[in-house]
């Protein structure tokens, strides 16, 4: 018995459709969220993950309903955030139908909000998404999709986060970002060797070497791509088939 | 035959109503004590912390119900939280006592690894049980829970293994429960949702 490592697909959508870029910007349309979460599902993915970037802009009643319609399609684990900033909002996206939320800029200006929606939802529900950027010997972490630095390093945000009342940890390399080069190896290794809760490991997945290689070497205990799975250059059964020959334990549903 | 789904206010409602309305069943879900003890068959479905589920529980005044339903004979199935309950107590909650419906406390499971136990993990058979009827013995379900029942009571039927042994499967006369998420857990998840509700027609 062991604990399977996780794939995890990311669907960033503007609300009602799916959308990709590189470095966080110059966005393009990538399909249908409801279509990609049935396929998702069936191709044997263990856990989904939407993401509004439009959040802050624009109308969160249709990303609640892409939520209510995504949920209605999975025998799987949901994760959804982007724009949460209060319990309420959280609230709201948990009855659509996600298991779990994940908050990134709005705990990194009030940091209780973690312990808040720790207390109500349970850690386990509770995701820390942190965008992390190389700084010299460090990682520095940057918000609003990237676009912002701050002061924070990301081993001493991982840290607290997780006292704070984070149950799993959403690391994002922003300088591999929509590479496709491989993860961030040292960074993901930093990180979860440092917390005591899992660590998604995202940012430049291509090859299947590139997981095998961040679950090895990486020390992650989940990885999480969006465009080699939407654009399908990477089916989730092939790369699980994959690892599972290089000895990664993974789920492979028949 | 409907299915009483016992709504306490836990995040997993509708998704546990779901996989069983997939599965062709008749869902309730109801808070009212009176329903709970007229219900055919049971399922609380749970997640987050201990205490939010047995505050819930005496807040409804369901306590009573469920133990009586439990006592005459009708099919029970606990979730996650839901088979936490069933023990006297948890480590979580110290200063509240559980169900009791099965002796023993739930403790937390050890620090020497990543906390909480989250994602797909197999199981190991203890004994023949209704669950896993018709289920490949390497299938994977899917966990998120910090705190865990003992592996070493009669009523367990299967375990899985995080940092120790703790109870995944347990089954007793006509209370089942797990604490994976079978709404979660793909095709293995709704095969052991159709199973409690073959063995509770």
């Amino acid at each position: 018995m062991s604990l399977a490592r996780r794939i995890i697909p990311c669907l960033d959508t503007d609300g009602a459709r799916v959308v990709k870029g590189v470095h966080f910007e110059g966005l393009r349309d990538a399909g249908d969220p409801v279509e990609l979460a049935a396929r998702y599902n069936a191709e044997g993915a263990d856990e989904l993950v939407m993401l509004d970037i439009a959040a802050a802009r624009d109308n969160r009643p249709t990303f609640l309903d892409t939520i209510r319609r995504v949920a209605e399609q999975l025998a799987i684990p949901l994760t959804a955030g982007g724009g949460i900033r209060t319990l309420e909002s959280a609230r709201a996206v948990v009855r659509a139908g996600a298991d779990k939320i994940t908050v990134n800029t709005a705990a990194v200006e009030r940091p209780e909000l973690l312990s808040e929606l720790s207390a109500e939802f349970g850690a386990q529900a509770v995701v820390l998404a942190i965008d992390a950027k190389r700084e010299r010997e460090t990682w520095q972490v940057r918000i609003r999709g990237g676009r912002e630095a701050t002061s924070l390093s990301a081993e001493n945000w991982a840290q607290r986060g997780v006292e704070l009342g984070a149950g799993e940890i959403l690391l994002t390399s922003v300088d591999r970002d929509g590479t496709q080069s491989g993860f961030d190896l040292p960074l993901t290794a930093a990180i979860s060797r440092m917390v005591s809760v899992p660590v998604i490991a995202s940012g430049g997945a291509k090859l299947p070497a590139h997981f095998v290689e961040v679950f090895t070497r990486g020390a992650a205990e989940a990885a999480l791509a969006a465009s080699i799975f939407h654009d399908q250059t990477q089916s989730i059964r092939g790369l699980k088939e994959f690892l599972r020959a290089q000895g990664v334990a993974v789920r492979l549903p028949c | 035959m409907k299915a009483t789904l016992i709504d306490y206010g836990a995040g997993n409602v509708p998704s546990v109503e779901r996989a069983l309305r997939r599965l062709g069943s008749e869902v309730e879900t109801t808070n009212e004590a009176q329903r709970i003890a007229e219900a055919d068959c049971l399922v609380l479905p749970g997640v987050g912390h201990c205490a939010a589920l047995v505050c819930a529980l005496d807040a409804f005044s369901l306590r009573e119900p469920i133990c009586w339903a439990i006592a005459k004979g009708v099919p029970f199935l606990g979730i996650c939280l839901g088979l936490q309950a069933l023990y006297e107590m948890s480590e979580e909650a110290p200063e509240m006592r559980s169900l009791g419906i099965f002796p023993g406390r739930v403790t937390r499971l050890p620090e020497e690894v990543k906390l909480p136990h989250m994602g797909w993990n197999t199981l190991r058979a203890l004994r023949a049980g209704r669950l896993l009827e018709s289920i490949p013995p390497d299938s994977y379900f899917y966990f998120a829970h910090s705190f865990a029942a003992p592996a070493d009571g009669v009523e367990s039927a299967a375990a899985c293994e995080h940092g120790r042994e703790f109870a995944a499967v347990v089954e007793r006369e006509n209370v089942y429960a797990v604490q994976f998420h079978p709404e979660k857990s793909g095709a293995v998840g709704a095969q052991v949702l159709r199973n409690y509700l073959r063995a509770a027609a």
